[in-house]
């Protein structure tokens, strides 16, 4: 679904990606996973081309996405960025509803069809309550929900979380992974960014670690999850425990605390 | 309510159903409403004037007008007066209010901010050195309008190529871009008022207030075609207005191009706000203040905003247009009245409503 091969990028001296490759097949949900200033956003943003690559190649659906319009890509492909906020009141369901404008043909071409499934995406995640409240008024969390909403009512084969969990508390947390697993048990394809080590090594089929401009790590989540990664990319914060199976990142401080016990 | 179950027929008829769409029903409602408005604004300032006519006269005049009837009944005064000089400058009026408060709601979306004018580009600036030179200039500049219009399109043209870096014209650029070369005309409009005599000074400045003094059917023709062409594009890019106002990134990721589709609608907004002033002058605040009382209506949603803020600013300038040649025996600047009612409205509206259009 996703191959991405060589790809460079830089901001004008600084390199923040150099020769990344790997790619992710259809169905899967992929974790990028990384520490802060590792280039994972970057890496979006150069998918989606909001950024102009140095060098290398992006395909989506085996066709580069260099050769592909605004409109193509956004049928292709739907984005829930990190954070933002318009500066006027939209409704919740105004934003939902603007995630369908791929699928909008025409002069108001605004169908029923189309708020149905927008209500459909939001009745999903459980935030109808908030679909008449102005959308920039909302708590960050909210607002999250609301971007998944949209991203889920666009449609598209292909969807790129930006940290879709950062803001949420831990039932609304296991929500949107929840949602992830359901989304690609449909066949779609999910690559999504986090900063939680144990929700990469739960819920992922394949997982991606960058650090450093470039892969350290790549493969099933608990292979790749392992200590000597967390070492390198954490610098000897953490510690890999495993409960029957179910592998645990935990501080190393709490996990000496319990061999202790 | 008859009216009210006409309205509520007609959106039968565009599809909203009862049942749902309560609120974009209303939105609708309150749209039909300011038509109404505008309507009953305009057969009203129609009456009312320096030179007293009967009401039934005035509408007998308008109706024989209408249905191409025979004129010759009417005394050849009073048809000048209420044909040639009160209805042209109403129409001429609405043109103006609507395309100002339409080019706002646009220039607001796109430059994703609620403060912006329609003369955020240099428009008004490069307008009223265009006129200034026709006033000083007159047989080289041979036409006032004319080359008012031509260089507030230069104005803009040359603020957007300030702005354009590497194929992308971010929006701080762009608006700084629009104060320097504001500021560099109104430095050559001041040049140009220096040297000018006495009289060419006070028909700068009066052409500097704005107003429909002049109105003929000429202008009539020349502008109101094109507003409503404008109008109508703009209207049918509304949903994509609304998208561009979530950001340039947000609009990629939803298959809307930014680079595109903001030329497009600043250049028809452009387009409609140099017509306007080239013809009637700089008259201020409507397209800051209309595109507010139209979010504050019926919310951001650009599909219904452009309309209303058409009506509204049409409704507007009507009611300003209609005291500037009332209130006092000699005519006052509209922009004077503008400025004077629109004030104290928006200062009402940051105080008591900030936080629902501001958010």
């Amino acid at each position: 679904m996703l191959h991405i091969s060589d790809l460079s990028f830089r901001y004008t001296q600084k390199p923040i990606l150099s020769d990344v490759s790997f790619s992710v097949e259809p169905g899967q949900l992929c974790g990028l996973f990384g520490p802060n200033g590792s280039g994972k956003t970057t890496l979006f943003k150069c998918c989606l081309r909001f950024l102009p690559i140095e060098q290398g190649s992006i395909r989506m659906n085996s066709v580069d996405v260099s050769s592909r319009s605004v409109e193509e890509l956004a049928k292709t492909v739907a984005y829930v960025p990190q954070e933002h906020k318009p500066p006027f009141p939209y409704l919740s369901r105004e934003v939902v509803l603007m995630g369908r404008t791929p699928h909008i043909k025409g002069f108001f071409g605004i169908k029923r069809q189309d708020k149905q499934i927008a209500r459909d995406a939001m009745d999903q995640l459980n935030i109808l309550d908030i679909a008449d409240e102005p959308y920039n008024q909302l708590s960050g969390g909210q607002r999250q929900m609301v971007l998944m909403a949209r991203a889920i009512a666009q449609d598209t084969p292909l969807l790129f979380l930006d940290e879709p969990t950062s803001a949420l508390d831990f039932q609304n947390q296991m929500k949107i992974w929840g949602l992830m697993e359901d989304i690609v048990a449909e066949g779609k394809t999910i690559l999504a960014c986090s900063h939680d080590p144990n929700h990469v090594a739960w819920f992922c089929d394949k997982v991606i670690v960058i650090s450093n401009h470039g892969i350290v790590g790549e493969g099933m989540p608990d292979e790749t999850i392992n200590q000597d990664i967390l070492d390198r990319i954490y610098h000897n914060t953490c510690s890999v425990c495993s409960n029957s199976g179910v592998p645990m990142v935990m501080p190393k401080k709490v996990a000496l605390r319990m061999e202790n016990y | 309510m008859l009216a009210e179950r006409h309205i509520n027929k007609i959106i039968d008829k565009l599809g909203y159903e009862r049942h749902d769409d309560f609120s974009e029903r209303r939105k609708i409602f309150i749209i039909f409403i300011l038509l109404g408005l505008v309507i009953l604004a305009g057969v009203i300032s129609l009456t009312l004037g320096a030179y007293n006519i009967s009401v039934d006269l005035v509408y007998k005049t308008l109706f024989i007008h209408l249905t191409m009837g025979d004129i010759s009944s009417i005394s050849k005064l009073h048809n000048t007066i209420i044909w040639d000089i009160r209805f042209p400058r109403l129409i001429l009026a609405i043109s103006v209010g609507g395309a100002l408060a339409i080019a706002g709601a646009v220039f607001q979306s796109v430059f994703r901010n609620p403060l912006v004018e329609p003369y955020i580009l240099g428009v008004s600036s490069g307008a009223a050195f265009g006129a200034a030179l026709g006033i000083l200039f007159h047989s080289i500049f041979f036409s006032i309008q004319i080359f008012a219009f031509i260089f507030a399109t230069l104005a803009v043209v040359f603020a957007y190529s300030l702005a354009r870096v590497r194929g992308q014209t971010p929006i701080v650029t762009l608006i700084l871009a629009g104060v320097i070369v504001g500021s560099i005309f109104s430095a050559l409009v001041s040049f140009l008022k220096y040297i000018a005599n006495d009289s060419a000074l006070r028909e700068i400045v009066f052409w500097l207030m704005g107003g429909f003094y002049y109105a003929s059917w000429n202008d009539v023709i020349m502008l109101t075609p094109m507003v409503l062409i404008g109008f109508i594009i703009l209207w049918s890019l509304a949903w994509k207005l609304n998208i561009l106002s979530m950001g340039d990134e947000e609009a990629r990721t939803l298959g809307v191009s930014p680079e595109k589709n903001k030329a497009i609608v600043i250049a028809i907004a452009t387009a409609v706000t140099a017509f306007s002033v080239s013809l009637v002058g700089i008259i201020a605040w409507v397209g800051l203040m209309m595109p507010h009382a139209s979010r504050l209506l019926l919310g951001p949603d650009n599909r219904f905003v452009i309309p209303a803020c058409f009506l509204m600013g049409a409704f507007y300038l009507l009611v300003c247009d209609t005291l500037a040649r009332t209130i006092t025996m000699t005519e006052i600047p509209i922009g004077i009245i503008t400025s004077l009612l629109g004030a104290p409205y928006l200062c009402y509206l940051l105080r008591n409503k900030g936080k629902s259009i501001l958010g």
